[in-house]
C-alpha cells in the first residue's frame, strides 16, 4: 500500500501547497530558534548566536528550494508560470494572437481534413476479408490499345476452369432495374450488379440478413433471386426483416429476396442497390461468347500465389483461345491484372496526394510566418533578454518561454482547426459523392492523434526557430549592440530572409500547380461538346423487358412518348437518344464496310453506338452535314439505315462518298446485319475530357434499345419542364421509372466535378499562401527599415536622395522574394511533371502559367515591400537621428 | 564544515532512519543526535537534513506529526512507518555488507 501513501503525499503537496510551504518555514524557523537558544546558553550574545546558528544550518532559502523540489511538481509550477507569462504577453497583442491562431487553424484544419480523406480512401484496406489477396483480371484488346479491357463471358469461363492460382474467380456486370412501386410508391430505377453466385464468398463477406447466392440460384433455369443493399432495404422496405423470402418486382418480373447485405458493404460502387445472379440474368450466349466483352472479373489468390502467376495463367489461356479461334476478330490478345485496391482508388491517388501536399505547404508557410513574427518580437526584446541572462536567468528559461508561447498559440489553433476540419469534411463528403470510398470517410482516433501531432510540431517548429535565433544573442554583444544604435541585428535579418525565401518558394510551387490545374479546368469547360448545352433538360427512362419485350412494343412506346412530349406547351424541340453527349462511353460495336476489302488479320474497326429517333439531331443542334436523317417509315425490320459522324467518315471512308456505303454490324446480339449509310452528322463527344470518337447512330425505332434519354429544349426555364414530362410519362405507363433528371449543364458539371474540385482547392490554398507570404514580406521589410532608421537618417543627412533610399530599401525586400521565386519555379517544374496525369489540354511546362505566376508574385511582393520602402524614403533625417 | 556530499551517498537516509527508530524526533534533535553519537565526527550541515526528511516522508518511510514541545511550541516530529522500519533494516544490512567489504580490502592491502 506504499504507493497509495506516496500518491496521497504527492496530492497533499499539490493541493495544500501554500500550507505545506508555510509549515516548512515554521519547521526551519523552529530549528533555528532551538540552535540559537542552545548557542545563547553556551554563552554567546543574541546576535552572535543567530549568526552561528545560520552558519551551521546553511542558506535557508536554497535549502527550502531543495526541499520543495523533493515534493515533485516543480515542472508543473514552471509550466504554470510560463503559461501565465505567455497569457500576459498575448493579451498585450490580441490582434497578433488572433491572426496567428486563425492562420494556423486554417493550416491545421485543412491538413487534418485532407489526412482524414487520404487515410480513409487510400490508406485503410478494403473492408473485405483478407483483402490483400483480391485482384481484378482484365483482357487486353486485340489491337493492344486498351490493356485493361472488360472481359468476355466465355473467357471468364475458361479462366475459371483452368487457372490454378485462384481460390475463387467471380464475374460481375452492371445492370439497371426498375423496381415497381408497391401501394402508393413510385416506381424507381435502381443501379444493380449482376454477379456470379460466388462474388460475396470471393470478397469474403456475408449477408447481414438471410443468405447469399448459391450455385443453384446462378443458372438460367433457377428462380429469380435478389440480394438487397442495406440502404435500399431501409429506405424502400422500412428495414422489415420479414422481407427475406418475399417477392419484389424488378422490371415487372417477380424476384425472391434472399438476403440483405451489411450497411458497410459497398461494391462495386456506392450506387449499387441490389445484386442478382448473372447466369440467370444474362443471355446464355453472352456468357459463352469469347469476343463479346461485357464484364469485370475479380479473383481471390490462393495463399502463396502471386498476382503475376495469376496474370500469366490468364494470359496464356487468352492467347491459346485466340489461336484456336482465328476467325473471331474481336477476341483479346492477352490478360492483365491489378490489385482490387488499386482498381478502386487508383484514380484518386494522385489528386489526393497533391492536395495533401498543398495543405502541407500552407501549414509550413503559416509556421514560417509565425516563426518570423516571433523572431521579430524576440528581437524587440533583445535588451530585456540580455539583461536577464546577465543577471543569471538561464538561457533555457528564455527558450522555454518562447516555445511555450508558440505552443499555446498552436494549441488554440489546433482546437479551432479541428472544428474547421469537421466542417471541411462535411463539405467534401457532400460535394464528392462520386469519389470511391467516400462513405468511409470519418474522423477516428488516429486522425485526432494526427491533428494533435501536427499541432504540437507546428508549435515546436515556430517556437524553436525563433528561440534558437535569440538563444545565441544573450551575451554581452547584444547589450553592446543595443546600447549603441547602429544597423545591427543583421544576422537575425538573415535568418528571417532565409525563412522568407523558403516561404515564397513554396508559394510559387503552389501557384504553379494551381495555375496548371485551373487552366486545365478552363480548357475542359470550354470544350465544345458538339451540341447545344444551354436550356436543355434531359431525363432517362428504361423499359422493363417483361412488359416491352417485342421490338414493336418498344418502338411504339418511344414514338408515342416523344410525340406527346413535343405537344406539351413550352416545348420547342425534343428528341430521344440512348446515351447523351457527355454521359460517357455508352457502348461500341465492331463493324466492317462491305464495299471495302477485308481487313488484315488482327485489325478491326469499331465505333461508339447510339440509338436515336429522327428528331434528335435537330433537338440537340447537331448539324446534318450530308444526306438525310431517318424517315418515318424506317421502323422495325425496315429500319436498315445508319447515320455516322463526321469523324467516322474521315477515319474510315476518307476518300469516298460515304452515302450509299453499307456497314455490317451486330448491334443486338442477334447476328450481323447490313445498314446503309444515309447521312453524316457533326461530331459530339462522349465525355468532356475525351476527344471526339467515331460514332454510329442507329434508328431507335428498330426496337432493340430498351433505354433512352429525352432531351427537351424549352422557351421557358428548362427545369420547369421536368414535372409536366414526368406526369406525362406516368400517364402513359405508371410503372416507368424516370431517373437522372438533369439539365445539360449539370450533365457536363458531373463529368468535370473532380477537375474543378482539384483546381479550385489548389487555387484556394495557393491564394492563402500568397497572402501569407506577402504579409511575411511586409513584416520583414518593416522590421528592417525600423532597424536601419538611424543609418538611413545619416545617409540622408549626408545627401542621399529619397528615391535612392526607396530603391535601396525595395531591393532589400525584393531580394529574398526573387530568390524564392527562382527556387519556386524550379520546384514548380518538378511538381508540374508529377501532376502531369491531372492535366487536360495543358503541357506541364506551360510557359504562360509559369510567366503569369512569376509576374503575379513579383507584383504582390513589390506591393508588400512598397509601403515600408516608401516610409523609409519619407524619413525626416533630424527625427531619425534624434531617435537614438 | 562538512557538506552533505562528504557523506557516502545514501548514508544520510540511513542515519536519519536509525536516529528516529527509537522515538519520534524533530529536525534539530535529529541533527544533534547524529553529531553526539558519532562523537562529532559526522558534521552534517544541519539544513541539508530537511530535503532528506521531506524526501523520506514523500516515500512513505517516515511520517510527521506536529506536537507541542516542553517549551510549548509546535514542532514537527518525525517517526518511522512500518515500511520505514523495513527500509532501515535493509539499508543497515547493506551498510554492514559494504563496510565489512571495505574493511577487508583496507586490511589485506
Amino acid at each position: 500500500m506504499l504507493w497509495v501513501w506516496r500518491l496521497w503525499m504527492r496530492l497533499q503537496t499539490l493541493v495544500r501547497r501554500p500550507q505545506v510551504a508555510r509549515q516548512l518555514d515554521d519547521e526551519i524557523q523552529f530549528h533555528l530558534e532551538q540552535q540559537i537558544t542552545e548557542n545563547v546558553a553556551a554563552g554567546m550574545s543574541r546576535e552572535e548566536a543567530r549568526h552561528a546558528a545560520l552558519r551551521t544550518f546553511g542558506n535557508p532559502t536554497v535549502l527550502k528550494e531543495e526541499t520543495r523540489e523533493t515534493w515533485g511538481w516543480m515542472w508543473l509550477q514552471q509550466i504554470i508560470r510560463d503559461l501565465r507569462y505567455t497569457a500576459r504577453t498575448l493579451r498585450r497583442a490580441p490582434g497578433f494572437a488572433l491572426a496567428v491562431i486563425l492562420v494556423m487553424a486554417l493550416g491545421i484544419g485543412a491538413n487534418t481534413a485532407l489526412f482524414t480523406i487520404v487515410r480513409s480512401v487510400l490508406l485503410k484496406p478494403l473492408p473485405f476479408g483478407d483483402a490483400k489477396r483480391l485482384v481484378m483480371l482484365y483482357e487486353v484488346t486485340g489491337d493492344g490499345k486498351y490493356p485493361y479491357n472488360v472481359v468476355a463471358g466465355g473467357i471468364f469461363e475458361a479462366w475459371q476452369k483452368e487457372t490454378q492460382s485462384f481460390e475463387q474467380l467471380a464475374i460481375w456486370g452492371g445492370s439497371g432495374y426498375t423496381l415497381s412501386g408497391r401501394t402508393g410508391q413510385l416506381p424507381e430505377q435502381l443501379q444493380g450488379t449482376t454477379c456470379s453466385w460466388n462474388l460475396f464468398p470471393t470478397l469474403g463477406v456475408q449477408p447481414a440478413l438471410g443468405r447469399g447466392f448459391e450455385a443453384s440460384d446462378d443458372q438460367p433455369s433457377a428462380n429469380a433471386t435478389v440480394v438487397l443493399s442495406w440502404g435500399l432495404w431501409k429506405r424502400r422496405f422500412g428495414s422489415d426483416p420479414a422481407i427475406v423470402g418475399k417477392n419484389i418486382h424488378l422490371d415487372a418480373k417477380a424476384y425472391t429476396v434472399i438476403g440483405v447485405m451489411p450497411s458497410w458493404f459497398v461494391y462495386p460502387d456506392a450506387d449499387t442497390q441490389l445484386w442478382t445472379a448473372i447466369y440467370h440474368e444474362a443471355p446464355p450466349q453472352v456468357m459463352k461468347d469469347l469476343d463479346n466483352h461485357n464484364f469485370l472479373v475479380v479473383g481471390r489468390l490462393k495463399r502463396g500465389a502471386t498476382m503475376d502467376q495469376g496474370r500469366k495463367e490468364a494470359d496464356t489461356i487468352v492467347k491459346r483461345l485466340r489461336d484456336q479461334y482465328p476467325f473471331l476478330a474481336a477476341i483479346g490478345r492477352g490478360a492483365n491484372a491489378r490489385w482490387l485496391f488499386d482498381d478502386v482508388v487508383g484514380d484518386y491517388r494522385t489528386p489526393l496526394y497533391v492536395l495533401l501536399a498543398a495543405t502541407g505547404c500552407v501549414l509550413l508557410i503559416a509556421c514560417l510566418n509565425i516563426a518570423n513574427l516571433l523572431v521579430a518580437r524576440s528581437s524587440a526584446r533583445r535588451k530585456e533578454i540580455a539583461i536577464r541572462s546577465a543577471l543569471g536567468g538561464s538561457r533555457w528559461s528564455v527558450i522555454r518561454e518562447q516555445v511555450m508561447e508558440s505552443l499555446v498559440l498552436s494549441l488554440a489553433s489546433g482546437v479551432v482547426g479541428l472544428a474547421f476540419a469537421y466542417r471541411a469534411l462535411d463539405w467534401v463528403i457532400r460535394t464528392r459523392q462520386d469519389m470511391a470510398r467516400v462513405d468511409t470517410i470519418h474522423v477516428d482516433t488516429v486522425v485526432l492523434l494526427f491533428a494533435a501531432g501536427i499541432t504540437f510540431l507546428s508549435g515546436m517548429f515556430a517556437g524553436g526557430v525563433s528561440a534558437l535565433s535569440c538563444g545565441d544573442a544573450t551575451g554581452l554583444e547584444a547589450l553592446q549592440q543595443s546600447s549603441r544604435t547602429h544597423s545591427g541585428g543583421q544576422r537575425k535579418a538573415r535568418l528571417r530572409r532565409t525563412l522568407l525565401s523558403v516561404e515564397v518558394g513554396l508559394t510559387v510551387v503552389l501557384l504553379v500547380a494551381a495555375g496548371l490545374l485551373l487552366k486545365s479546368y478552363k480548357t475542359l469547360r470550354s470544350v465544345d461538346l458538339g451540341c447545344i448545352t444551354q436550356g436543355v433538360l434531359t431525363m432517362h427512362l428504361a423499359l422493363p423487358d417483361a412488359r416491352y419485350h417485342a421490338p414493336m412494343q418498344k418502338a411504339e412506346l418511344f414514338e408515342r412518348l416523344i410525340a406527346e412530349v413535343r405537344r406539351l406547351p413550352g416545348v420547342q424541340k425534343a428528341g430521344l437518344v440512348t446515351v447523351l453527349p457527355g454521359e460517357g462511353h455508352g457502348g461500341d460495336n465492331m463493324f466492317t464496310i462491305i464495299e471495302h476489302p477485308p481487313l488484315p488479320k488482327g485489325e478491326m474497326e469499331y465505333a461508339l453506338r447510339r440509338g436515336v429517333e429522327p428528331g434528335y439531331f435537330e433537338a440537340m443542334g447537331i448539324p446534318l452535314l450530308r444526306g438525310r436523317t431517318f424517315l418515318d417509315g424506317e421502323r422495325l425490320e425496315r429500319a436498315t439505315s445508319v447515320i455516322v459522324s463526321d469523324l467516322f467518315v474521315r477515319r474510315f471512308l476518307p476518300k469516298e462518298d460515304p452515302i450509299g456505303r453499307h456497314i455490317r454490324v451486330n448491334i443486338d446480339g442477334a447476328g450481323p446485319k447490313d445498314y446503309l449509310i444515309v447521312g453524316v452528322v457533326g461530331d459530339s463527344r462522349s465525355l468532356m475530357s475525351r476527344p471526339s470518337e467515331p460514332m454510329m447512330y442507329f434508328p431507335l425505332y428498330r426496337g432493340v434499345f430498351e433505354r433512352a434519354a429525352i432531351a427537351v429544349r424549352s422557351s421557358q426555364d428548362a427545369t420547369s419542364m421536368a414535372l409536366p414530362i414526368q406526369k406525362l410519362i406516368a400517364q402513359i405507363d405508371e410503372d416507368l421509372a424516370v431517373f437522372h433528371v438533369l439539365t445539360m449543364e449539370q450533365v457536363i458539371g458531373r463529368s468535370t466535378t473532380d477537375v474543378s474540385f482539384n483546381a479550385e482547392l489548389t487555387l484556394a490554398f495557393a491564394v492563402l499562401s500568397l497572402l501569407l507570404a506577402s504579409v511575411g514580406l511586409y513584416g520583414v521589410l518593416s522590421y528592417l527599415v525600423a532597424q536601419r532608421t538611424n543609418e538611413i537618417g545619416v545617409r540622408m543627412a549626408l545627401g542621399a536622395q529619397r528615391d535612392q533610399v526607396l530603391r535601396m530599401t525595395l531591393a532589400d525586400g525584393l531580394r529574398p522574394a526573387a530568390l524564392g521565386l527562382v527556387l519556386g519555379l524550379a520546384g514548380g517544374v518538378v511538381t508540374a511533371k508529377m501532376i502531369r496525369d491531372l492535366l487536360y489540354g495543358v503541357q506541364p511546362l506551360d510557359a504562360s502559367v509559369f510567366a503569369a505566376v512569376a509576374i503575379l508574385l513579383l507584383g504582390v511582393a513589390s506591393a508588400a515591400c512598397l509601403l515600408p520602402a516608401w516610409r523609409a524614403s519619407r524619413l525626416d533625417p533630424m527625427v531619425a537621428l534624434r531617435a537614438e | 564544515m562538512s557538506k552533505p556530499s562528504d557523506l557516502v551517498q545514501g548514508t544520510l537516509d540511513l542515519l536519519i532512519l536509525k536516529t528516529i527508530s527509537l522515538e519520534p524526533k524533530h529536525g534539530w534533535a535529529i541533527a544533534k543526535r547524529i553529531q553526539q553519537i558519532s562523537g562529532e565526527v559526522l558534521q552534517v550541515q544541519q539544513g541539508s537534513l530537511y530535503p532528506a526528511l521531506h524526501r523520506l516522508e514523500q516515500q512513505g518511510w517516515i511520517k510527521a506529526k506536529w506536537i507541542e514541545t516542553e517549551t510549548g511550541r509546535q514542532a514537527k516530529f518525525y517517526s518511522l512507518t512500518a515500511a520505514g522500519r523495513a527500509q532501515l533494516q535493509k539499508e543497515a544490512a547493506n551498510w554492514n555488507r559494504l563496510s565489512t567489504a571495505i574493511n577487508l580490502v583496507v586490511r589485506t592491502t
